[in-house]
């Protein structure tokens, strides 16, 4: 449920971490890896020793340029790097490199939908830049006010993220969520970071603000609460629903809201106090003066561009264009491995629709069940195509190819294999099926009465009755039509 | 034969052909340091197992890798800012008291690729702030030429090592003249190359904008031999510039006729020593007599280029400190809380002079001063490097003197910063314009050395080396402190 803030306009903007996918840090060449037994991934250049030098990473700025490139973001043929300072023990230099004036991307957009996938807005993107991240610090005990010590673990220092910073075109938790959830999908299409909210490496803050009606001031000179750390879809939307009605409590109150950043606990899902105004950091940002100015050519950057993937907007069409309902093409779009494995299916099937119904509820059931995506789906597009031809020659009814396709899920095997193995194939043959259904009509008087009373449940249990005959195998259509002329036709007189 | 007489070309030639031994100069010299050091105290470290193992390497290895080394045997002393594998580095300060880096600066190892013998570690200035050695978290270094006076900072251990023949040559840095004050004050050659011909990668960062790494060295050969080892592009200093690196000391003799002196209006006159200036002006003239032309130039951004420096520097030490937090490594207080580390350890590692910069600099950079300080200094710095631009369309080289004075007595100057900061004047305006730079010595006034400083256009190493070469020509030297003691 959206909070609600009487008499106010409600102002968000984002500003999401991702750490890109790349071989080596973005400063020196340790491995970029998560997960490896601390301070493993290190040298001298990402612990910060005396002496050391920054070099930058190309493959890292070749991903966060294309990141720019696909939020429609100019790419800079000239941007820098600047040292944000401050002391952490999870910070070795001292200083963070980061870009401060002269980001690499700028002036992007992206638009959001909501989970039916309707069109909502369009959130302008300010500016993406490369930066370093930190590394991690493991507090001895429960909680950071009586740790009995703290362990630092380097590997992630220096790992290479892009900040991506949202004009404030945001008006709700549920839009932020919308936001970030579209931001995914698009980076997602990219292939350049794991995007995993849970493992940090997609992280955000959000910057909250109220703004009453009629407000004719700068949007700069509101409060704002900036809410740092937010790590799950979920946390973002709870967190910024929490902040606007406390902020809007308060100011119902007569109560200043205060320029700060908050945390957010997500068991009590509300946002607590952690750096006022005045403990805020001076992070005296000035240029790296280890690293000479980025200098890109304009002729890669259109290269970059033009390689680009098709990206979900153009994806989204081209679904609802093949015929699928808003909902499901939105549910496609934002797995590009599903869109890819759909691709394949439809050109080999040639129907889209049929494709895409079964993707979302068998094989999606299947794939949830075994933790498996459709980039390692068992079952591969070209079989899921062969399965559906079956249907539409009559070799199999619905409820069968359901049954094949859990032995092709479960087996890998092909559609052909496992139609022969489990022995099923329906029975489509009138004759055939018309001795069991004038058997079953013989057999069950009282119910063929009922019918014929009017009782329209009484033709399922026949139709039943058939199915469990022929072990299931015979054509449901063919015996609902049989059942229906045999059962309209007059009774006959037993024995005559 | 005795080994110290020998320059360093000469050395190598003779190690190379397996008439001298490397062994043989590396005991020399240590026998020589062991004689020197209570009185001028050049060395911070001494690795003599490291200088014997790397002779005995040197003597067995083949001729045909013998004659690959430029510098074969050749001993060389090392700023202790330079870091360099398994020896202690300590940059003179107590923070980094009993750190051993695990890795080498890309000059060290160039170094050590062209048969040279690091015999230790020289004193500095902590942090290499300062321009008299006075400021080592650990003990002083005394002028060889005259031991109640400073041998200049803040790479007066390398200076003075050398003025001593407690060392054959040795790399200083240099950030505001660090390698050039010392050499003028030591009576040896100091070049500071363009920022970006020899590689930082290794040196303990004091202002990375301005810090170079260069030679010092008795005669203008050994200084262009030794550049011709340390310079070029390296994959680890993203500032270091993809210039080809010429030899130096084939085209030392080559002769400069007509060769254009701009001598700035700006460095002479107030503000400098008469001594100085008469020693400096005679060294002109005869250059003059020698046919070179001198020309009345205007460097008008001069008077400012202090104050941009001591804006620019400590802005950019003060980030490049931050890392000294006891975290990691060097030292550490013991402390209840996180921000009592950082505060304790920083006192008790840090001087003074390192503090009061680090303060400065952190003021500079703060939010509301940064456009009034910093961004200022670095517009002011424009103008300075653009006077340069300009005096290089009519001349080829700039001649000033390289100190405003004569070395100082000890403690002199300590406590009064400002008069100190002023040893800087003469050449903090190339380390801001990023031009190379040259002092070498033109004379002697009272029994000390004054240096002559040339400065040239972006990468012309080439030049100064060979105009520098034609000072030493006209300049009488007298001798060594370390051949008088002999005599």
């Amino acid at each position: 449920m959206a909070a609600k803030a009487v008499g106010y306009d409600v102002i968000i903007g984002l500003e999401v971490h991702v750490e890109l996918k790349t071989r080596t840090k973005l400063f020196c060449g340790c491995e970029n890896r998560f997960g490896a037994p601390p301070n493993s991934l290190t040298c001298p250049v990402c612990l910060g020793l005396p002496g050391v030098l920054p070099v930058l990473n190309q493959e890292a700025v070749a991903k966060a340029a294309r990141a720019g490139l696909a939020l429609g973001c100019t790419v800079r043929e000239i941007s820098k790097f600047d040292r944000k300072q401050y002391f952490y023990p999870d910070l070795p230099k001292g200083y963070q490199i980061s870009q401060y004036d002269q980001p690499l991307c700028e002036h992007g957009q992206l638009a959001i939908y909501d989970g039916r996938g309707n069109y909502v807005k369009t959130v302008r993107i300010r500016r993406i830049h490369l930066e370093e991240d930190a590394g991690k610090l493991n507090h001895l005990g429960q909680r950071l006010s009586d740790a009995a010590g703290s362990l630092v673990d380097l590997n992630r220092a220096g790992v290479p993220l892009i900040e991506i910073v949202s004009e404030p075109d945001l008006s709700s938790g549920e839009e932020a969520r919308w936001y970030l959830n579209a931001l995914r999908t698009v980076l997602s299409y990219l292939d350049i970071s794991d995007l995993r909210m849970e493992e940090g490496s997609m992280r955000c803050d959000a910057n909250v603000s109220l703004r009453p009606h009629g407000w004719a001031g700068s949007l700069g000179d509101l409060p704002r609460v900036e809410i740092k750390n937010l790590n799950s879809l979920r946390n973002v939307e709870r967190a910024i629903d929490y902040e606007v009605e406390r902020q809007a409590t308060r100011l119902a109150q007569g109560l200043k809201i205060e320029l700060e950043t908050r945390g957010f606990d997500d068991v009590s899902g509300r946002t607590y106090s952690q750096r006022s105004k005045e403990e805020a950091h001076d992070y005296r940002y000035f240029p790296e003066p280890d690293l000479p100015p980025l200098r890109l050519e304009a002729a890669q950057i259109a290269a970059w561009a033009k390689a680009l993937p098709p990206l979900p907007d153009r994806v989204r069409e081209e679904l609802k264009a093949a015929g699928l309902e808003a909902k499901d093409a939105e549910i496609l779009v934002q797995d590009p491995s599903a869109v890819a494995y759909f691709r394949a299916a439809w050109e080999a099937y040639g129907k889209a629709v049929p494709v895409a119904n079964w993707m979302l509820s068998d094989l999606a059931r299947l794939l949830n069940a075994a933790k498996r995506g459709y980039g390692d789906a068992p079952v591969p597009p070209a079989e899921l195509a062969a399965l559906l031809t079956q249907i539409d020659r009559g070799v199999l009814s619905g409820r069968m190819a359901k049954e094949v396709l859990e032995a092709m899920f479960e087996r890998g095997e092909s559609a052909e294999a496992a139609i022969r193995r489990l022995g099923v194939s329906q029975i489509s043959d009138e004759g055939r099926i018309r001795q069991e259904v004038e058997a079953v009509i013989g057999e069950h008087a009282k119910v063929v009465e009922d019918f014929r009373a009017g009782k329209e449940k009484a033709l399922a249990f026949l139709v039943g009755q058939v199915m469990k005959r022929t072990r299931g195998q015979a054509n449901p259509e063919v015996v609902n039509r049989l059942l229906r002329e045999l059962l309209s036709e007059p009774v006959r007189p037993s024995g005559s | 034969m005795n080994l110290l007489e020998l320059g360093a070309a000469a050395l190598a030639a003779a190690v190379r052909e397996g008439e001298v031994s490397a062994r043989q100069a590396v005991e020399a010299y240590i026998q020589q340091v062991q004689a020197s050091e209570p009185t001028v105290g050049a060395y911070l470290r001494l690795d003599e197992a490291g200088a014997r193992e790397q002779a005995e390497r040197i003597d067995q290895a083949s001729w045909e890798e013998r004659r690959r080394w430029p510098l074969a045997g050749v001993p060389v002393a090392v700023k202790d800012n330079i870091v360099m594998e398994g020896m202690e580095t300590t940059a003179g300060s107590k923070i980094l008291s009993g750190w051993v880096p695990p890795y080498s600066a890309t000059v060290v190892e160039r170094l050590v690729a062209a048969g040279a013998i690091i015999l230790g570690k020289t004193n500095l200035d902590e942090f290499a702030m300062g321009s008299s050695t006075e400021f080592s978290a650990y003990h002083p270094t005394y002028n060889p030429w005259d031991p109640g006076r400073v041998p200049g900072g803040s790479s007066g251990g390398s200076a003075a090592a050398v003025a001593a023949g407690s060392a054959l040559v040795a790399l200083g840095s240099d950030t505001g003249g660090s390698i050039r004050q010392p050499a003028a004050y030591c009576g040896v050659v100091g070049l500071k190359p363009t920022y970006g011909r020899v590689s930082r990668y290794g040196l303990i960062a004091f202002a990375s904008s301005l810090d170079q790494i260069g030679p010092l060295a008795r005669t203008v050969e050994d200084a262009a031999l030794l550049l011709e080892v340390l310079a070029g592009v390296d994959a680890k200093d993203a500032t270091s510039v993809d210039e080809p690196v010429p030899p130096y000391r084939q085209h030392l003799d080559q002769p400069l006729p007509g060769l254009r002196i701009g001598v700035p209006a700006e460095y002479f006159g107030e503000g400098i020593d008469p001594v100085v200036q008469r020693t400096v002006e005679a060294a002109l003239q005869r250059l003059a007599a020698g046919g070179a032309q001198l020309v009345p130039i205007s460097l008008p951004h001069t008077p400012y280029a202090i104050a941009t420096y001591y804006l620019i520097a400590p802005a950019e030490a003060s980030s490049n400190l931050a890392r000294y937090d006891g975290i990691r490594f060097g030292l550490r207080q013991p402390a209840s809380d996180l921000t009592q580390l950082y505060e304790s350890t920083r006192a008790a590692g840090f001087g003074v002079e390192v503090k009061r910069r680090i303060l400065l600099g952190t003021h500079v950079l703060s939010a509301g001063y940064y456009d009034a300080y910093y961004l200022r200094a670095e517009k002011v710095r424009t103008l300075i490097r653009q006077d340069f631009e300009q005096a290089f369309a009519h001349v080829d080289v700039v001649a000033t003197p390289t100190t405003p004075d004569l070395p100082f007595p000890l403690g002199s100057r300590s406590d009064d910063p400002l008069r100190m900061y002023l040893s800087d004047v003469c050449t903090v305006t190339s380390n801001l314009a990023g031009l190379p730079a040259i002092s070498v010595p033109c004379g002697w006034a009272e029994g000390l050395p004054v240096g002559l400083q040339l400065i040239g256009p972006a990468f012309s190493e080439d030049l100064l080396l060979r105009a520098a070469r034609m000072v030493e020509a006209v300049t009488e030297r007298p001798r060594w402190p370390w051949q008088r003691e002999e005599a």
